[in-house]
């Protein structure tokens, strides 16, 4: 029949799409998060005039830096077809760690204190994988355990004073601090010019070797996205938020540290062979064991670096707090944890996901989260509001699977 | 069809066949999956396994991908004895199994699918440009022109283009020896008749392949050779020119031509 015909014009149409999809690291179909967010900003701004101001919307983003953090932790395991319910506490343990060790009394540096806190959450999720892996426990079960444990710990380890205030200017910094609005300009130029020079040069080397390239315009297109999005939020933090004579201006450090953050496990799950395992496990664990795959290798790596990566979380959570207390509630940060990754787009069934889906997950769970406490709704308002948002995510998420994973590519 | 004695000096005489199992044996406690296996695997030829369930083909192919350590018995690949311990060794040696719908991740393209476990990369970090020109060649040779884009899910596809990528990723790998269990057991006429032109293919490349099916009128449409298991025991085995459908059935259910 008309097969060769047909498969030319699909070559055609599926070409930029498939390039899409190399070059994106299956970051495609984030359109109905970014509708999301504006549709909930446009709520919030008619409920509240303040939501939408200039201090709202920088503290939002700091606020939501937590969420992507431990968010972009909880992607490697849901990618797994795996959930991990302890990130909240692990984090929390991130940061009792370095609240103690930068304590006048123990006087670890900084830099040390962070690189301990890191090392004891990556173990942390080093312990956890490998009872899941070797032991063949369900994660559920395992990091529900984690979950209560870790609180625990975390309470010994605060003693009874409850909170303990951070005296180092450095940690306190990290969330607090503020670049000064030249530094956030050459940074965002350096980072616009960085992808467009990548991107171009991968569009090359694939017209080289005789490969479908994306068409030059859709190309333009991602390179001018990425600059708007880049110089909005350069703008954003450059305005002066200050209040009355105060001046507080530029972008918060821990933007770019979400950034740096984002870029790397971007890096290592799309274009190295532990990150291409993951998906694999993700998608189909037997075809993987039977290529050859160390599964409790890769599985066990993937609970470590979700460690890691939520002790951050807990380092930038405590910074912003500029302490840390017995009343840090990990059990309400994990589910927001996974409703930012799902909302972003990430399966909880596993073989679909990405970072970049806690990134702006994170921004809708923020906005929520801060929307509400600006319209001074109760605790168990925001309870429920965040129990309807976690379902809704979730039915997306199935229904999305039902349709066949094409139709978020 | 001829008998055991009659075949094995014409077997001796021509060119070691690429694959010989000769009295293999494999016990599952008390149940004796195979009880005595002799089978040859020429290059260049495809080999019908057949057989009513229960008689010992999944075992018998378990064996040669290495999964299962035969009780008794000896494994020859060209002409040389062998022991495959793991499946490692049974692919080294160039043999690939393509296992029915377990041989591809849903949720990878097909050049993710078909390079899985054995990824090129240059200082750590992949080199999808080179994978995607490999497979989109390998994919030529073969001349499956079904698949539209090596950079779609498989998942997006049908059961026949799965198929054929799941075949085509076993021979990318310079095997000699391609072992298709129920490869067209899922799928319809036409494709069917596709992943059988593919596997006509892989034989005039040179390829040996060992074909498991339960659908005479594939085989018969495929193979050059058929060899037929009851009860742990290939009970006949010769070209597919010298039998027919009938005998054949007799010999699965019987263990003997009428």
């Amino acid at each position: 029949m008309t097969d060769a015909a047909a498969a030319t014009t699909q070559e055609s149409e599926t070409a930029g799409a498939s390039v899409k999809r190399v070059q994106g690291g299956g970051a495609g179909g984030v359109m109905p998060v970014v509708i999301g967010v504006i549709v909930i900003a446009v709520i919030f701004q008619s409920l509240n005039g303040h939501f939408l101001s200039t201090g709202n919307l920088v503290n939002l983003l700091v606020q939501a830096s937590v969420f992507m953090l431990i968010g972009m932790g909880e992607v490697f395991v849901l990618l797994l077809g795996e959930i991990d319910l302890s990130l909240g506490y692990v984090a929390g343990i991130g940061g009792v760690v370095v609240t103690e060790l930068v304590q006048v009394r123990t006087g670890w540096p900084w830099y040390a204190a962070i690189a301990a806190a890191l090392v004891v959450t990556a173990a942390i999720g080093f312990l956890q994988g490998t009872l899941i892996t070797r032991l063949r426990l369900p994660s559920f079960v395992v990091t529900l355990a984690g979950l209560l444990g870790w609180q625990g710990v975390m309470i010994i380890l605060l003693g009874t004073g409850g909170t303990i205030p951070i005296p180092d200017a450095t940690i306190n910094a990290i969330a607090n601090g503020t670049m000064s609005p030249l530094a956030g300009w050459v940074l965002a130029v350096v980072i616009v010019g960085a992808y467009a020079y990548l991107t171009f040069r991968s569009d090359g080397r694939r017209r080289a070797s005789g490969l479908a390239a994306p068409r030059l315009s859709t190309t333009l297109l991602k390179v001018v996205g990425v600059a708007v999005a880049a110089a909005l939020v350069t703008l954003l933090t450059n305005v002066n938020r200050g209040v009355g004579v105060y001046t507080l201006r530029g972008m918060p450090y821990v933007l770019p540290l979400v950034f740096a953050v984002l870029v790397l496990w971007s890096v290592v799950l799309t274009r190295t062979r532990f990150g291409r395992y993951v998906y694999a496990i993700g998608g189909n664990a037997e075809a993987a064991r039977r290529a050859g795959i160390s599964l409790p290798w890769v599985r066990t790596v993937a609970f470590s670096l979700a460690g890691v990566t939520a002790g951050v979380g807990g380092i930038v959570y405590a910074s912003r707090l500029r302490s840390i207390s017995t009343s840090f509630d990990g059990g309400t940060i994990v589910l927001y944890v996974v409703a930012t990754a799902v909302i972003g787009g990430t399966s909880l069934f596993g073989g679909r996901g990405h970072p970049l889906h806690a990134v702006l997950g994170g921004v809708v769970i923020a906005a929520i989260v801060n929307g509400m406490a600006l319209l001074g709704f109760s605790a168990a308002i925001q309870l429920i509001a965040t129990a309807v948002v976690l379902l809704a995510s979730i039915m997306v998420d199935v229904i999305i699977r039902q349709r066949g994973s094409t139709a978020r590519a | 069809m001829s008998d055991e004695q009659a075949r094995q000096p014409a077997r001796d005489a021509a060119a070691e066949p690429l694959l010989r199992l000769e009295g293999v044996v494999k016990s599952f406690g008390a149940v004796h999956a195979l009880r005595g296996v002799d089978l040859t695997a020429p290059a260049g030829q495809v080999t019908a396994l057949v057989g009513d369930n229960g008689a010992g083909k999944s075992v018998t192919v378990k064996v040669v991908a290495g999964t299962y350590l035969p009780d008794k018995g000896q494994l020859h690949w060209e002409g040389r004895p062998v022991r495959l311990r793991s499946p490692r060794d049974s692919s080294a040696l160039g043999i690939e199994v393509v296992y029915q719908d377990l041989a591809l991740c849903d949720n990878l393209d097909v050049v993710q699918n078909m390079f899985l476990g054995r990824e090129v990369t240059k200082r750590g970090l992949l080199v999808e440009d080179a994978m995607e020109s490999a497979a989109m060649s390998t994919l030529a040779d073969l001349r499956v022109t079904t698949v539209q884009s090596v950079r779609l899910p498989v998942a997006a596809m049908s059961g026949g283009q799965r198929q054929s990528v799941a075949v085509a990723k076993a021979v990318m790998w310079n095997s000699k020896l391609v072992i298709l269990d129920e490869p067209t057991a899922a799928l319809g006429v036409a494709q069917t008749h596709q992943v059988l032109e593919l596997v006509r293919r892989l034989a005039e490349r040179g390829l040996g392949v060992i074909i498991i099916s339960h659908n005479l009128t594939d085989v018969f449409a495929v193979a050059d050779r058929i060899a037929v298991m009851r009860l742990g025991r290939v009970v006949s085995e010769g070209p597919t020119t010298a039998t027919d459908v009938q005998t054949v059935v007799e010999q699965m259910t019987t263990g003997v031509a009428a």
